[in-house]
C-alpha cells in the first residue's frame, strides 16, 4: 500500500496555453538527427536480418588462416553449425540458421538499452521527434505498460551480454592462438579483437551496470570499493553513446569480413 | 548595432498572436535586456517574468526560436541572424504574453515525502564529500522548469500531469533517495504514483538544463534502476528474503510524510 | 469598504528569503496558522544570489574559532556601530542554525572527517564560512522553501503587499496586497505581521539586486511608524561585473578571492598592498610572499590584503580606477586563472565560471575578470530589538536585511545568510510568544485598506503623466551619481532637493496604461513609492552623518569621528507616505556590557 502524499495545490488541466498552436516554432534543422538515426538502425536491422539468416560464410576455419567467426553466429549452438565453429554441444534438430539462436540476446540488449531506447522512441516513434517537437501521438503511457514494461529487465540482458562478450573474447583470443598451429596476427585477429573491446566497452559503460556495481548504494563512504568502481565506470557511462553507435557498426563490418573472407572474396591478410 | 526585429507572443487565456517590435540592440546583451527596452519603449505592459538577469533564479524561462531557455543567458549574438520569435513556455496555462502558471510544479513538490533523517548527533552529522557530491549536482537546479516545459510527456499530453511529477522532481527523489541521511523510501511511490515509467529517457530535459545537470544519467536512469531493484528483479527480491533484510520499503511500510 | 479577497492568520509574513521562511518554520512549528506573501514566486528570493557560504563559528576547519571570535570580527568589520546585542546573539546562535539546516537535508561540502567545511571570507579571522560551492543561498533557499512545504504553510505567490494595516489602537493588524497575475486585490488579517522584505539596491543604476529589492519592507514600516537606521550605510561590493554593460553589476563572490584570487591594476600592480588600514595593518601581510604563504596555511603568514572587509576594498579599487589605472571598462582586474589550476577553478567556482564564459565570454580559468563595486546591500533597516526582532509598532516584526543594527556600518561577506536564519527564527518565535499571550488587533483599519488601493490604482486614470520606467531610470541614475560609494555634502545636497521636489512630483504623477493583470508597469508603479522614501532616507542619513565610516564614505569628511560612532541616525515619517514629513534623529549605540567590550579590547 502506498500512501499518496496529499498535495495542497490542486492541478488544474486543460488551462488554455500561450503560444501558437503549432507542432513547433524550431526553426533550425532539427529533423536531421532522427532521420540520421533512423537511416543507421534500419540499414543495421536490414543487414544483421539478412546476415543472421544466411546460414553459411559465418565461420572460418584454421587450417586456411586464422579461425575466424562472425559475432552473430558465435557461439554456434546448434547441430547444423559448420565443422569446428561449434563449441561442443548444440540444439539437436534445429532446422533454421544458428544465429537465430543468440541473436535474441545481444539484440535484447540494445533494444532495451537506455541510449538505443532515447534514440529509436525520437526517430522511429516520433514520440518526441526532437526536443520541443510535438509528439506524434495523441496518447501516450511511456514505459509504464506491457510490453515497454519489459524494459525492466534490461539489467538481464546485461548479463547475459557480459557471457557473449567473453565467448567473443575468447573467439578472438583463439583467433590469435590455436592449440597445434600456435600464434599469428592477421587482419580478422585485429578485427576481431577490436569487436570484442567495443562490445566490452558497450556493456560496462552501461547504466545498469553503473547502478549494479556501486550507484545503488546511498552511503559511498561506507562502501569504498563500490565507490572506486562507480567513479571508474561513470566517465565510461558519459560516453555510453559513442560505444553503442561504434560497436553497432564494427560489430557488423566484423560479420561482413568474416563473411568476405569465408566466401573467398578475400584474403585475410597475415601480419606476422 | 543594427536594430533587431522580435517576434513576440503576445496574449492571455482568451488567445493571442506574435506581435513585431524592431529595437535597437547593444554590444553583450542577452534577449532579457531586450525584452526590458521594449518595455521600457514600446510596450510597457508586456509581461515576463524575471528576478536576478544572472542565470541564478531560474525566473526568465521562455521558448526562444522554439528551444526552452533562460531569457538572461541566451546573448543576441549566439543567435542565427534575422527575426528572433519570443513565445512562452508550452507545457503550462498562460498567465500573460510571456507569463505562465507554473503550480503544477508547486503542486508536485508538495507531494515529495520529506528527508527523514536520524536525530541529529552531538556535533553535527558526519557526512563525506564523496556522499553528498550526486546530491549536490541535483541541488544546483534553480527550478526554471524548462526540463518539465520540454517533457513532452506532459507538454502534448494533458492528461499526465495529474499522475506525472516531471524532470525536475526526479532528480528532487533521486537526491533523496541518494541523501546519505534519510531513512525514507520512495522507491514504489515515484513508480506508482509519481509516473517514473512515463519517462521516456528521450533526454531533452538535459538538453536544455541551463545549470547542465546530467537529469537523465544521474538522476532518472538510476531512480529506474532503483525501481527494478524494489519491485522487478527477481534476484534483488530473493537476496533480500535470503538476507532477511529489514529495510523496509515503501511497499509494506507506506511512504512516511514529513515530520 | 469594498469586498476583497481576505485571509486571516495568526502571523503574516512579507518576503519568501532566508529570513521570512525561516521565521515561518518557527511559528509554524508552535501551530500557528502562518501565511506567506512574496511578490516572486517561491524559491526565487534575493538570497539565491549569496554565493560564498553562511558564517558560524563552529570550528571545523580552525578548532580556535569561537563565538567570541566572530563577534569581535562583525563589530570591528561594522565599524562598532553595530547593535552588540545582535552581533552576540547572531555569533551565538548561527552554528546550531547551520546544523538544523542539514536536519533538513542541506549538503554542505565536507571536510576530510566529514564535518562542514568552512572557506576563508573577508574580515573573518579563521575559515568560517559553511559552503556549497559558489551557490551557498540557493542550498539555503531551497532548503527552508522544502522544509515550509513539507509543513503544509500557505504560500501567496506573486502577490504584492502594498501597505500594512493598523488596528484603532495603532497595533499592525495586517496588510493589504494585489495578485500579480489578476490584479486582483487581497487582505490579511493577521496578529502579528513579520517583514522579511530584502534589500534596497534596485534604486542604484550599478547592483547587484534583482528588480525585487525595492525596499518594500524598509518603506511600510517606516510608513507604519517604525524607525528606519544606519540607512547611509550602503555596501558596495568591490566585486561586481563591468563588462559587458547588459550585465554591469552582476555579482562576483567573494570567494573568488578567498581561493586565492588577487586584484590588480592595469599595470599588473596587486595594489590592495597600498591601501591597508592602521586598524587591520597587524594582521595584513607585508609583502605578496607572505600573503601567498597564508592561503596554504594561515599560520605561515598574515591574510591579504585582498581579503580586508568589502568596505575598504571597495575604496581602493575606486581609487584605482580615479587615478587612472583601471581596465578599458572602468573596474580592475581579478585574477585567479593564472593562480589556481583550471580543474580547482572549475570546481570551486562553478557558477563564476559559467557567468563569466557565458555572459562575457572571458574563461576565468586562463583570462583575468574585470570587475568593479556593484551595490550590493544595506546595512541599515528597521529599528529592532535584538532578542525578539520586534519593532516599536506593536505586532510588527522584522528580521534579515530590512531589519537594521545587526551589521554596524559594514557587514562581512557570509554573514547575511547566518543573519538571515538565526534572526528569522527569533522573529518566529517572539511573534508567536507575542500572540500565545494574547497579543493582537482589535479591528482592521478599513480605511487604510481603501486609500492604499485608491493609490495604486490612481496612475491608471491619471492624465498626462509619466511613464514608471523613466522615472525608475532617472531616479537610479540620480542615486548613483550623487549618492554612491564616495559621497559629498554638496552633490547630497542636490539629490534631497531633487527627491523632494521633483522626484516626489513626477512619482506622484506616474502614469500607466494596459490592464492590471501582469502588467510589469503598473508593477514598477506600485514599487516607485518604497523606492523613493528609502531613496530619501538614505540621502539624509548620509547628509546627517559627517563622517566616513564603513558603507559610507564622505569625500568632505574623508576621516571617522568619534563623536559620530556613538549613534545611529534613525528616521521617522509622518502622515505614512512618500509624500510626509521626514525626521531624523541621533539614536544612542546600547552600551556594551563590560565582558564583551573585555573581549573587543583583548583583540587589539
Amino acid at each position: 500500500m502506498v500512501a499518496v502524499l496529499e498535495s495542497r495545490t490542486t492541478v488544474q488541466l486543460g488551462g488554455r496555453r500561450g503560444g501558437p498552436d503549432l507542432a513547433t516554432l524550431r526553426g533550425d534543422r532539427w529533423w536531421v538527427q532522427p532521420i540520421v538515426t533512423m537511416s543507421i538502425l534500419t540499414a543495421f536491422v536490414v543487414y544483421s536480418t539478412w546476415a543472421a539468416f544466411q546460414n553459411r560464410n559465418y565461420y572460418v576455419g584454421s587450417t586456411v588462416h586464422r579461425d575466424l567467426i562472425s559475432p552473430f553466429y558465435s557461439p554456434c549452438l546448434s547441430n547444423n553449425c559448420v565443422p569446428g565453429s561449434s563449441i561442443g554441444f548444440g540444439i539437436h534438430g534445429w532446422a533454421w540458421s544458428p544465429a537465430l539462436i543468440i541473436l535474441l540476446f545481444p539484440l535484447g540488449f540494445r533494444l532495451t538499452c537506455y541510449y538505443y531506447r532515447r534514440s529509436y522512441y525520437r526517430a522511429f516513434w516520433w514520440s518526441p521527434p526532437a526536443c520541443a517537437v510535438a509528439d506524434a501521438h495523441t496518447s501516450y503511457s511511456g514505459e509504464s505498460r506491457f510490453p515497454l514494461l519489459m524494459h525492466n529487465a534490461h539489467r538481464y540482458f546485461f548479463y547475459f551480454g557480459l557471457i557473449l562478450n567473453a565467448i567473443l573474447t575468447y573467439d578472438a583470443f583463439r583467433a590469435f592462438y590455436q592449440p597445434g598451429i600456435g600464434w599469428g596476427v592477421t587482419v580478422g585477429t585485429l578485427v576481431l579483437s577490436v569487436n570484442a573491446v567495443l562490445l566490452w566497452s558497450y556493456s560496462l559503460s552501461c547504466h545498469a551496470c553503473r547502478h549494479l556495481c556501486g550507484g545503488q548504494s546511498r552511503s559511498f563512504s561506507k562502501h569504498p570499493t563500490r565507490y572506486r568502481i562507480w567513479k571508474f565506470l561513470t566517465p565510461l557511462n558519459a560516453k555510453h553513446m559513442n560505444f553503442a553507435w561504434a560497436s553497432l557498426i564494427f560489430v557488423a563490418l566484423t560479420d561482413v569480413y568474416v563473411r568476405l573472407v569465408a566466401s573467398g572474396a578475400l584474403t585475410d591478410y597475415r601480419l606476422f | 548595432m543594427a536594430d533587431v526585429t522580435m517576434r513576440i507572443w503576445r496574449g492571455d487565456a482568451n488567445g493571442g498572436d506574435f506581435q513585431e517590435y524592431t529595437i535597437a540592440q547593444n554590444e553583450g546583451e542577452v534577449v532579457l535586456d531586450v525584452i526590458h527596452r521594449i518595455q521600457a519603449t514600446e510596450a510597457p505592459d508586456l509581461a515576463c517574468r524575471w528576478n536576478c538577469k544572472a542565470g541564478k533564479c531560474g525566473s526568465c524561462s521562455a521558448e526562444i526560436n522554439g528551444k526552452p531557455r533562460l531569457m538572461c543567458m541566451t546573448r543576441m549574438d549566439d543567435l542565427p541572424e534575422g527575426t528572433v520569435t519570443v513565445a512562452p513556455m508550452r507545457t503550462f496555462p498562460i498567465i500573460r504574453d510571456l507569463v505562465t502558471d507554473v503550480s503544477f510544479n508547486f503542486a508536485m513538490a508538495e507531494r515529495i515525502p520529506a528527508v527523514l533523517p536520524p536525530p541529529m548527533p552531538e556535533g553535527g552529522y558526519r557526512m563525506f564529500q564523496e556522499d553528498v557530491e550526486r546530491g549536490q549536482e541535483f541541488r544546483k537546479c534553480i527550478e526554471c522548469f524548462l526540463c518539465q516545459d520540454v517533457c513532452h510527456v506532459i507538454r502534448d499530453h494533458e492528461d499526465n500531469k495529474e499522475h506525472y511529477a516531471g524532470p525536475r522532481f526526479f532528480i528532487r527523489y533521486a537526491e533523496l533517495e541518494m541523501h546519505p541521511l534519510d531513512t525514507n523510501d520512495r522507491r514504489d511511490y515515484v513508480r506508482q504514483e509519481m509516473g517514473l515509467g512515463y519517462c521516456n529517457i528521450t533526454k531533452c530535459c538535459t538538453e536544455v538544463c541551463p545549470e547542465h545537470i546530467h537529469i537523465t544519467d544521474n538522476a532518472i536512469i538510476p531512480l529506474k534502476e532503483r525501481a527494478v531493484d524494489a519491485h522487478y528483479d527477481p534476484i534483488a527480491w530473493l537476496g533480500r528474503k535470503i538476507r532477511r533484510q529489514t529495510k523496509r520499503t515503501a511497499a509494506e511500510a507506506g511512504v512516511q510524510p514529513a515530520p | 469598504m469594498t469586498e476583497y479577497e481576505h485571509h486571516d492568520y495568526d502571523v503574516l509574513i512579507i518576503g519568501a528569503g532566508g529570513a521570512g521562511l525561516r521565521a515561518a518554520i518557527e511559528a509554524k512549528q508552535r501551530g500557528l496558522r502562518v501565511g506567506i506573501v512574496t511578490k516572486s514566486l517561491l524559491g526565487k528570493a534575493h538570497t539565491v544570489m549569496a554565493e560564498g557560504g553562511m558564517a558560524a563559528a563552529m570550528g571545523n576547519v580552525y578548532p580556535e574559532d569561537n563565538w567570541q571570535v566572530h563577534f569581535r570580527d562583525t563589530m570591528r568589520g561594522g565599524k562598532m556601530l553595530n547593535n552588540y546585542r545582535m552581533a552576540e546573539l547572531h555569533a551565538k546562535e548561527a552554528p546550531d542554525r547551520v546544523y538544523e539546516l542539514e536536519q533538513w537535508g542541506a549538503l554542505f561540502d565536507r571536510t576530510k572527517d566529514g564535518k562542514i567545511l568552512q572557506r576563508d571570507f573577508g574580515g573573518h579571522r579563521y575559515a568560517r564560512l559553511a559552503h556549497v560551492g559558489d551557490r551557498t543561498g540557493l542550498e539555503l533557499i531551497r532548503t527552508l522553501q522544502q522544509k515550509v512545504v513539507s509543513m503544509g504553510t500557505d504560500v501567496f505567490m506573486e502577490c504584492k503587499v502594498l501597505r500594512l494595516v493598523h488596528d484603532s489602537a495603532g497595533r499592525i493588524a495586517g496588510a493589504v496586497a494585489y495578485w500579480r497575475p489578476t490584479g486582483e486585490f487581497v487582505t490579511f488579517r493577521a496578529k502579528a505581521v513579520i517583514l522579511a522584505t530584502g534589500g534596497v539596491g534596485k534604486s542604484w543604476k550599478f547592483t547587484s539586486n534583482s528588480w525585487e529589492s525595492t525596499g518594500d519592507g524598509h518603506a511600510m514600516a517606516l510608513w507604519a511608524g517604525a524607525e528606519l537606521i544606519d540607512m547611509e550605510c550602503i555596501q558596495f561590493h568591490p566585486t561586481g561585473m563591468v563588462w559587458p554593460l547588459s550585465v554591469r553589476g552582476l555579482l562576483v563572490t567573494e570567494g573568488v578571492r578567498g581561493d586565492g584570487g588577487v586584484l590588480k591594476n592595469s599595470n599588473g600592480e596587486r595594489f590592495m598592498f597600498n591601501y591597508v588600514a592602521d586598524m587591520f595593518r597587524a594582521e595584513t601581510a607585508e609583502s605578496e610572499e607572505e600573503a601567498d604563504k597564508w592561503y596554504a596555511d594561515h599560520s605561515a603568514g598574515r591574510r591579504p590584503p585582498d581579503l580586508l572587509p568589502r568596505d575598504e576594498v571597495a575604496r581602493a579599487i575606486n581609487n584605482e580606477v580615479k587615478s587612472g589605472r583601471g581596465t578599458p571598462h572602468g573596474g580592475v582586474y581579478l585574477d585567479i586563472g593564472s593562480r589556481r589550476s583550471a580543474e580547482y577553478i572549475r570546481r570551486r567556482l562553478p557558477s563564476m565560471y559559467h557567468q563569466f564564459m557565458e555572459l562575457a565570454g572571458v574563461d576565468i580559468t586562463r583570462e583575468m575578470m574585470e570587475i568593479g563595486p556593484t551595490c550590493h546591500y544595506i546595512m541599515g533597516g528597521v529599528k529592532v530589538d535584538a532578542d525578539t526582532a520586534a519593532t516599536r509598532v506593536e505586532g510588527l516584526y522584522a528580521a534579515g536585511e530590512v531589519a537594521g543594527g545587526m551589521h554596524g556600518a559594514n557587514r562581512l561577506g557570509g554573514n547575511s545568510l547566518s543573519d538571515l536564519v538565526v534572526f528569522g527564527r527569533r522573529a518566529g518565535t517572539a511573534a508567536a510568544d507575542y500572540i500565545e499571550g494574547g497579543g493582537g488587533p482589535v479591528d482592521f483599519a478599513t480605511g487604510e485598506v481603501d486609500a492604499a488601493i485608491a493609490e495604486a490604482l490612481a496612475p491608471f486614470t491619471r492624465e498626462g503623466g509619466e511613464s514608471p520606467y523613466d522615472i525608475q531610470r532617472d531616479l537610479q541614475e540620480m542615486m548613483q551619481a550623487n549618492v554612491g560609494i564616495i559621497r559629498n555634502g554638496a552633490e547630497l545636497e542636490d539629490a534631497l532637493v531633487q527627491l523632494d521636489g521633483t522626484f516626489t512630483e513626477r512619482v506622484a504623477n506616474v502614469t500607466v496604461t494596459g490592464g492590471r493583470a501582469y502588467n510589469p508597469g503598473w508593477n514598477l508603479a506600485t514599487d516607485l513609492p518604497s523606492m523613493i522614501t528609502v531613496s530619501k532616507t538614505v540621502t539624509r542619513g548620509a547628509i546627517g552623518r559627517e563622517e566616513s565610516r564603513g558603507g559610507h564614505t564622505r569625500e568632505d569628511f574623508p576621516k571617522a569621528s568619534a563623536e559620530f560612532g556613538t549613534f545611529n541616525l534613525a528616521h521617522r515619517v509622518s502622515g505614512g507616505t512618500y509624500e510626509g514629513e521626514f525626521s531624523v534623529a541621533r539614536s544612542p549605540l546600547l552600551t556594551m556590557p563590560d565582558e564583551l567590550k573585555a573581549l573587543l579590547e583583548e583583540a587589539k
